[in-house]
């Protein structure tokens, strides 16, 4: 009976944060909204008893939402409402039904079809965190690692976009160009 | 589900959250003693007994002042910010084990309130939640030095998150678990982490306690409500229960944390005695009050230099502990 009330209860919770945040029109009702929405999500984990990925859910959103806080704070005056630039309502009311439509059927087919099979049920005697840890690291090892790679890619490419003077290569200069950087950046240090 | 857990969940619940409630109100007082003692002062004198009831005096003016809500605030947000920071506080202690089991009037009583075997994930997850607070309650100010103090709570944030998160990695895999019961258990049979592994659990514990001042928002990295540079930062706005509620969520924090750092990594419990409940205790205490001598003791940094020593010092660091860490366990 608790875990009916529970769902239930966050069901509606997570529901209508979402819908506020899609339906406001000012920044910081949005975002939190946002955050609050990732974080009742993550009582469905503890309800069905995978606590390790409810905990998980709870660490990353809280700290990327926290990142989407720091854009709104750079770019809005999050305190007042923001003026949207409205196109055709009709379109968006028509994809957006239509996109939910789609999530619901790809989602709902194999369990109407009576298709689904655990293929790697609870293992006794080993805690959520085994559990998860082996299933990731057998069978989708590849997946993990290209992920890893991926988020690589994206931390490089993130400091080459931030950083000063990455289109140079210390390598490839000769020893003369070298001093004359070196030389360019002693003159800013003393004008 | 019996009625008897729940029963007993309840009591729990509420006797964790009365306790730390009344902890978090005297920890203000064991503050300007302290500081009061360091700085060669007397502190608050003249409320009762060497200035005992200052607590109760804080309490009634907090409790009975107006609650102003400024015109240009975004109301249901600045209302609910304080909360944020003293629910999660709470709630981050629903999976500490603060003392070992014991009997009482032939019951067995457990003193956690659910041991979920994510313990140590839950709970550092929870309390980051708790930057929150500072952060939605310094955006909707509607003031500049409250949005200033937001905008380093966000940086904050960002940086200590992944020192406590590496930390705790190399401890975990000596472990094996998740569970701060299965710590203690674990450092019954092989002694107290820090002196564990060559030098390993000394370097995370360390790191584990300097982002345990970032987490609380303590005096090195007080940067969030610096009173001499941002006014109170996100609290300039705030008055009466709403202020005192940012109150009683760090300073809540910083008990629980002082109860993790310990479990942690200094023996917990021990075998669970009531000689080891009492080292727990004083282990407790120890740590308390080292924030308060910190904050003594040591000046503040500035924003860029806490970003500068979690990304630049601390986080090499941590991620050569883990190397060394798996390197040991495998040969």
């Amino acid at each position: 009976m608790f875990e009916a009330v529970a769902f239930y209860l966050f069901s509606f919770l997570t529901i209508a944060m979402f819908f506020i945040a899609v339906t406001t029109s000012q920044a910081l009702y949005a975002l939190t909204a946002l955050a609050a929405g990732m974080i009742f999500i993550s009582a469905f984990f503890f309800i069905l008893g995978a606590d390790f990925l409810g905990a998980i859910q709870i660490v990353v959103y809280s700290g990327a939402v926290m990142a989407l806080y720091a854009f709104g704070m750079m770019f809005f005056d999050t305190t007042r409402d923001v003026k949207e630039k409205k196109g055709n309502k009709m379109i968006i009311v028509g994809l957006g039904t239509l996109a939910a439509i789609l999530v619901v059927v790809i989602f709902a087919t194999p369990m109407v079809a009576d298709n689904i099979v655990a293929f790697y049920p609870m293992t006794e005697g080993v805690g959520n965190t085994q559990d998860v840890g082996m299933v990731l690291f057998t069978k989708y090892l590849i997946p993990f690692e290209v992920a890893a790679v991926m988020l690589l890619v994206a931390m490089i490419s993130g400091i080459v976009l931030a950083g000063k003077k990455m289109d140079l290569s210390l390598t490839l200069m000769s020893d003369a160009e070298i001093k004359d950087v070196k030389k360019e950046k002693n003159k800013k240090v003393l004008s | 589900m019996d009625s008897a857990y729940l029963i007993e969940t309840i009591i729990k619940v509420v006797v964790v959250l009365l306790v730390f409630s009344a902890l978090a109100g005297i920890g203000t007082y064991f503050e300007r003693k302290v500081l009061a003692f360091m700085q060669r002062r007397l502190g608050p004198m003249n409320v009762g007994p060497y200035g005992l009831l200052q607590v109760a005096a804080d309490g009634v003016k907090l409790f009975t002042k107006e609650d102003i809500i400024p015109t240009n605030v975004v109301g249901p947000i600045f209302k609910i910010a304080p909360v944020i920071t003293a629910a999660t506080a709470f709630m981050a202690a629903a999976a500490i084990p603060f003392l070992p089991s014991f009997t009482l009037f032939g019951y067995e009583v457990h003193p956690i309130v659910a041991d979920i075997n994510v313990g140590i994930l839950y709970i550092l997850g929870i309390m980051g939640v708790g930057l929150y607070g500072p952060l939605l309650g310094g955006m909707a100010s509607a003031n500049k030095f409250s949005l200033l103090s937001a905008a380093r709570g966000a940086a904050v944030f960002i940086s200590y998150e992944v020192i406590t998160g590496l930390s705790i990695l190399a401890p975990i895999m000596m472990v094996g678990s998740l569970s701060l019961i299965d710590f203690n258990n674990y450092q019954i049979e092989n002694g107290w982490i820090i002196f564990n592994m060559y030098g390993v659990g000394f370097v995370a514990f360390i790191l584990f306690w300097i982002a345990a001042f970032a987490e609380t928002g303590r005096t090195p990295f007080h940067l969030i409500a610096n009173d001499h540079e941002i006014i109170d930062g996100f609290g300039t706005e705030y008055s009466g229960m709403r202020w005192g509620l940012f109150f009683i969520g760090e300073y809540a924090n910083m008990f629980f944390l002082s109860f993790v750092i310990p479990l942690l990594f200094l023996g917990g419990y021990g075998d669970g005695s009531f000689l080891g409940a009492m080292a727990l205790l004083g282990k407790v205490a120890f740590f308390f009050f080292f924030f308060l001598w910190t904050r003594a003791a040591w000046p503040d940094v500035r924003p860029d230099q806490l970003m500068w020593l979690c990304w630049k010092v601390l986080m090499p660091i941590a991620v050569i502990n883990i190397i060394i860490a798996g390197f040991v366990m495998m040969f």
